[in-house]
C-alpha cells in the first residue's frame, strides 16, 4: 500500500511545570468562541487542568475523539506517589462523565489545534512553558484500512446478541431506505 | 448585553431563606467600574452609620472585580465587604485564588448576604441553582477540610469554596476566610460570616463572560503578557530581591530572609535583631524551605507563582503564600522556619489573619511578662522555654475562644481595654484599631506617613507600590531607573526621583515634599482603587514598581472590554467617586483626622509640624476639609451631591466649608 508525508501536530504537556493556573482553558475558550475573542467560558475549554492541588496534581488533558460506549477503565494508577484514575488521563468525551461536554447541549468538544492559527492558543497563553507545540512529519498509509469481515461480524452478533436479530433486520432496512 | 460583568448580583435572606436573582443597574458600573466600588455602594444606600457589625443589618458582599472571568491575567479577586467588628469601619478583604471567576461564570457579579441564619447552613451557587444547604455536620471543621468535604458532598471536583474555620464560627475578630490557595484575612470577614452561620460559600458556573470588543482585549493582554515575560526575566535593579519582580513579594521562592528577619520587628513588633541571618541560620532555613515547598503555584489566569503548596512534617498538606513563613515564628521568638510552617497550617485550618494574630499571641505573652495577665490566665500552657509550644496553646484558646483566649480574639486594641491595668500600653501597632506590620523604623517617610493615615485599607501592603521605598543612592540608578518608565502618570515625578537623595537636604522627611507627597500617594491609592473595582491582583498592578497594568493601559483595556468609552480623566473620575464614597462612609461612621494616625513609635525621628502640614496638604488635594472630610464642592463634582446632603444633615460636613478652612483650621 503506497505511504504518503504527513504532518502530525502535537501538544507536549510538561506537567511539572505547570502552575495549574488555567489560562489555557481561558484563552481556548475565547479562540473558539463565535465570533472569535468575543466571550470567555473555561466549562467550553478543550483544554482541563485536571487538579488536586493538595496531592500536587497539576495535570492539562485535551479533548480527543468521543466515544459513544462507557469503558470499563476504573484502574487506579500510582505514579510518583500520586493516585491518578484512570480516566485521568483519558481525552475522550465519554457517557460516564461531563468533561469536554458543551455547558447548553451536552455535545462533545474536540481539540482541533486552533486550525489556522501558527500555533494553539493555549500554547500562546501558557507562561509556563508547560505546553509546547511540535509538528513532525510521519509517513502514513495513504488509503483507510480495509473493514475487516471477522470484526464485522463480531459487531453484528453482539448487537443482535443485545437487541435480537428482528430487530437488527428493521433496522437495517431502515437504514438501507436512508441510504437510497 | 452586558459586557465584562454578568449584570446580576445574588441576594441571599439568610433569614427567611428567601434567594433573588437581582438585574443591576448599567449605570452603576459607568459610575463605579464594580468590584469593591459597587460594592461600597451597596454599603452605603443600605447600612445606616447606627448598624453595629454583629447586627442583622451589618450586610456582607463578596464583590467580584469588573475584570475576573475576562481573559486579563490577574484577575481573579474578591473583594468582601463589611462593617468590621475590629475597626467598626467599612473593612474589605480581598482573596484571589479561583473564586471570582467562577462566580461571574454562574452568572453573578456579587453575592450579597443579609440578615442571620439560625442554623449553620452553606451556600451552594451552580449557575441558576441556588441552594442554602444545612452544615450543622461542617460545625467545627478547618477552614481548608471543609472545602473538600463540601466537594465531595455535592460530587462537584470543580466547584470553588470560600469557607471559615473554628475562628470564624467564634467570631474571632481576625477570623479569616479561605480558599483553596487564598485567604481573605484583614479585618474579620470570617467573623462576620460565622456570626451570620454562613460556614462556606461554593460556587460553580459555566455561562459565557461576554466581552465587547475581544479582539481588541486579548491584543492588549498580549503586550501586557510580552511586558510580564519581559519582567519576569529583568529585575528592576539596585532595589531588594523581594521588591524587583512582579507578584505577591516571592516568598515561597526566594529562600534569602535577612531583610525581613534584620529589619522588620520581632516580639510583639519590639525588637530588631541585626545580624540574625548568620551562615547556620541561612543554611538550615534554606534546607527547610526547599525540602518544605513542593511546587510553586499560581491564582486563576495568572503567570505568577507567588504560592506554595507545603508538606512540612507531619502536619497535612496546605497551601501559603507571602510573608506568614516568618510572621508567627518572628512573633514568638522561633529562630527554625520549620516552626512557622508548623503553626500556619493550624492557623489556617483554624481560619485566622497571618498578620494580626501572631502579634496579638505576642502581646499576650508581653502581658504576662510583665504582670497584666497572670499565670492563672495562662493556666495549662507549656512553661516559658517552650516558646513554640506556648504560641499553640494560645492560638488554640484564641481560635475557640477558651479563658484568656475569648478576650485575645478580639485583637490587641479590644483585648487591651478589656483587661485593663495598662495593658493599652502593649496594644501599640494599630492604626485604627487593627494591627500592622511589625515594622518599626528610624526617620520619619513622608510618603508612607500619608499612606498609613489614610489608606482606606488600613493595611500598607495593600497601599503602597509603584513609587520605590528608598531613594537610590546613585545618580546612574535614577536615571536608569527613571529611563524607562511608562507607568508614570506624568513626566514630573521622573524630576523628583532624580533629586531624590538617600541623606542630606533632599532627602526625607523634607523630600519628596508635602505638595508632592501628596501627588505621588494620589496617584498609587488611585492604582490600587482600579484594581479592587476591577478584581485585577496589585501583585501586577498597583503593588509593584514598574508593573504591566498601569494607569495609561487601565483606559484601553476597560474600553475594550466594557464598551464604555473611557480615557485617563474618565478613569480617574469614576474611581475618584468610589474613593471618595467610601471615604464618606467611614466618615458617617465617625473616622476623622484625629484617626489617621501611624503608631506613636513607627518612626523614632517624629516631626508633629510637618506630619500635620503632610495630612492638610494631602487632605486639601484631594478635596476634602481639615477633618479628612470630603467637600461638598468635590461630592458635586463627583456626582455626589446625595452624599454632600447627607452628610450635612449629620453634621459630619458644615454647611458651605470649603478649602478656604484648611488654612483657617490650620492657623
Amino acid at each position: 500500500m503506497a505511504k504518503v508525508k504527513k504532518i502530525i501536530k502535537t501538544i507536549k504537556v510538561d506537567a511539572d511545570q505547570c502552575n495549574g493556573c488555567r489560562g489555557c482553558e481561558v484563552a481556548c475558550s475565547a479562540f473558539h468562541a463565535e465570533p472569535k475573542f468575543s466571550s470567555v467560558n473555561p466549562a467550553r475549554a478543550r483544554i482541563r487542568v485536571l487538579t488536586h492541588r493538595l496531592k500536587d496534581i497539576w495535570l492539562p488533558v485535551f479533548a480527543g475523539e468521543y466515544t459513544p460506549t462507557e469503558c470499563a477503565g476504573r484502574d487506579v494508577y500510582t505514579i510518583d506517589g500520586k493516585e491518578y484514575d484512570e480516566c485521568a488521563f483519558c481525552r475522550s468525551a465519554c457517557p460516564s462523565r461531563d468533561m469536554f461536554k458543551e455547558p447548553d447541549t451536552g455535545l462533545p468538544l474536540r481539540c482541533d489545534m486552533c486550525e489556522g492559527e501558527d500555533e494553539p492558543w493555549c500554547v500562546k497563553w501558557c507562561l509556563t512553558d508547560v505546553l509546547v507545540y511540535e509538528e513532525r512529519e510521519e509517513w502514513v498509509e495513504e488509503d483507510k484500512e480495509e473493514v475487516k469481515q471477522e470484526q464485522l461480524d463480531v459487531g453484528l452478533e453482539s448487537l443482535a446478541d443485545k437487541y435480537g436479530l428482528d430487530q437488527l433486520k428493521d433496522a437495517m432496512v431502515r437504514l438501507t431506505s436512508k441510504e437510497e | 448585553m452586558r459586557y465584562a460583568e454578568m449584570g446580576y448580583h445574588l441576594e441571599v435572606d439568610l433569614a427567611t431563606g428567601n434567594i433573588e436573582k437581582v438585574e443591576t443597574d448599567p449605570q452603576l458600573t459607568e459610575l463605579y467600574l464594580g468590584g469593591l466600588a459597587t460594592g461600597v455602594k451597596q454599603h452605603w444606600d443600605r447600612v445606616p452609620p447606627e448598624v453595629e457589625p454583629f447586627d442583622d443589618e451589618n450586610i456582607l458582599i463578596f464583590n467580584t472585580g469588573l475584570f475576573c472571568g475576562t481573559p486579563a491575567f490577574g484577575a481573579n479577586r474578591t473583594a468582601i465587604s463589611f462593617i468590621s467588628p475590629q475597626t467598626e469601619l467599612l473593612g474589605f478583604t480581598m482573596m484571589g485564588g479561583f473564586w471570582a471567576p467562577e462566580l461571574k461564570h454562574a452568572g453573578y457579579d456579587k453575592i450579597i448576604f443579609s440578615n442571620k441564619s439560625p442554623e449553620l447552613v452553606y451556600l451552594w451557587v451552580k449557575d441558576d441553582k441556588v441552594e442554602i444547604r444545612d452544615a450543622r455536620h461542617l460545625k467545627g471543621k478547618g477552614s481548608l477540610e471543609v472545602q473538600d468535604l463540601i466537594r465531595d458532598e455535592l460530587n462537584e471536583p470543580n466547584a470553588q469554596v470560600a469557607a471559615i474555620g473554628v475562628a470564624g464560627e467564634n467570631r474571632c475578630f481576625t477570623a479569616s476566610i479561605e480558599q483553596g490557595r487564598s485567604s481573605a484575612s484583614r479585618l474579620g470577614g470570617g467573623a462576620i460570616m460565622g456570626d451570620k452561620k454562613i460556614k462556606a460559600v461554593a460556587v460553580r458556573g459555566t455561562r459565557d463572560v461576554h466581552l465587547a470588543d475581544g479582539a481588541r482585549f486579548f491584543e492588549l493582554l498580549q503586550e501586557v503578557k510580552e511586558y510580564i515575560n519581559w519582567r519576569n526575566d529583568n529585575p528592576v535593579p539596585g532595589v531588594m530581591t523581594i521588591l524587583a519582580g512582579l507578584g505577591s513579594p516571592q516568598e515561597m521562592l526566594h529562600t534569602d530572609e535577612k531583610w525581613h528577619t534584620e529589619s522588620f520587628a520581632w516580639g510583639n513588633a519590639r525588637q530588631r535583631r541585626k545580624g540574625f541571618w548568620n551562615e547556620d541560620i541561612e543554611k538550615s532555613w534554606t534546607s527547610t524551605q526547599l525540602s518544605t515547598i513542593k511546587r510553586l503555584i499560581s491564582c486563576y489566569n495568572c503567570p505568577q507563582r507567588c504560592a506554595g503548596l507545603i508538606d512540612a512534617p507531619d502536619v497535612p498538606r496546605y497551601m501559603m503564600k507571602c510573608f506568614s513563613k516568618l510572621t508567627y515564628g518572628m512573633a514568638a521568638y522561633v529562630d527554625n522556619l520549620d516552626f512557622g510552617f508548623r503553626i500556619v497550617q493550624k492557623a489556617q485550618e483554624y481560619g485566622v489573619d497571618g498578620f494580626s494574630t501572631p502579634q496579638i499571641l505576642a502581646f499576650a505573652i508581653e502581658l504576662k511578662e510583665n504582670g497584666i495577665l497572670t499565670d492563672k490566665d495562662f493556666e495549662g500552657c507549656p512553661p516559658d522555654e517552650d516558646k513554640e509550644g506556648r504560641f499553640m496553646w494560645l492560638l488554640d484558646r484564641l481560635a475557640h475562644r477558651e479563658g484568656i483566649g475569648d478576650i485575645l480574639a478580639d485583637g490587641t486594641y479590644w483585648a487591651a481595654k478589656r483587661i485593663g491595668n495598662g495593658a493599652e500600653e502593649y496594644a501599640h501597632n494599630v492604626i485604627k484599631k487593627h494591627e500592622q506590620m511589625p515594622i518599626k523604623l528610624g526617620m520619619l517617610d513622608p510618603i508612607y506617613y500619608l499612606m498609613y493615615s489614610t489608606g482606606e485599607k488600613i493595611n500598607i501592603t495593600q497601599i503602597e507600590g509603584n513609587w520605590p521605598q528608598a531613594a537610590f543612592p546613585k545618580m546612574e540608578q535614577r536615571e536608569a531607573f527613571v529611563e524607562d518608565w511608562p507607568q508614570l502618570p506624568d513626566e514630573k515625578f521622573k524630576k523628583w526621583l532624580l533629586e531624590w537623595e538617600p541623606r542630606g537636604e533632599k532627602s526625607i522627611p523634607h523630600f519628596p515634599t508635602p505638595p508632592m507627597c501628596s501627588e505621588i500617594v494620589d496617584w498609587i491609592e488611585m492604582l490600587h482603587v482600579t484594581d479592587d473595582a476591577l478584581g485585577l491582583c496589585a501583585g501586577l498592578a498597583s503593588f509593584c514598581l514598574k508593573p504591566p497594568y498601569h494607569i495609561n493601559n487601565y483606559p484601553q483595556l476597560i474600553s475594550a472590554a466594557t464598551g464604555m468609552d473611557v480615557d485617563r480623566d474618565e478613569l480617574k473620575r469614576k474611581v475618584n467617586r468610589g474613593r471618595n464614597l467610601h471615604r464618606a462612609l467611614n466618615n458617617r461612621r465617625g473616622m476623622s483626622r484625629k484617626d489617621e494616625k501611624p503608631p506613636e513609635n513607627h518612626w523614632r525621628k517624629r516631626f508633629p509640624e510637618l506630619e500635620e502640614e503632610l495630612l492638610t496638604t494631602y487632605y486639601t488635594y484631594k478635596g476634602w476639609n481639615y477633618d479628612g472630610i470630603p467637600t461638598r464642592a468635590r461630592l458635586e463634582e463627583l456626582d455626589l451631591g446625595y452624599v454632600a446632603d447627607d452628610l450635612e444633615r449629620r453634621g459630619i460636613l458644615k454647611n458651605g466649608q470649603s478649602q478656604e478652612d484648611n488654612k483657617n483650621d490650620q492657623g
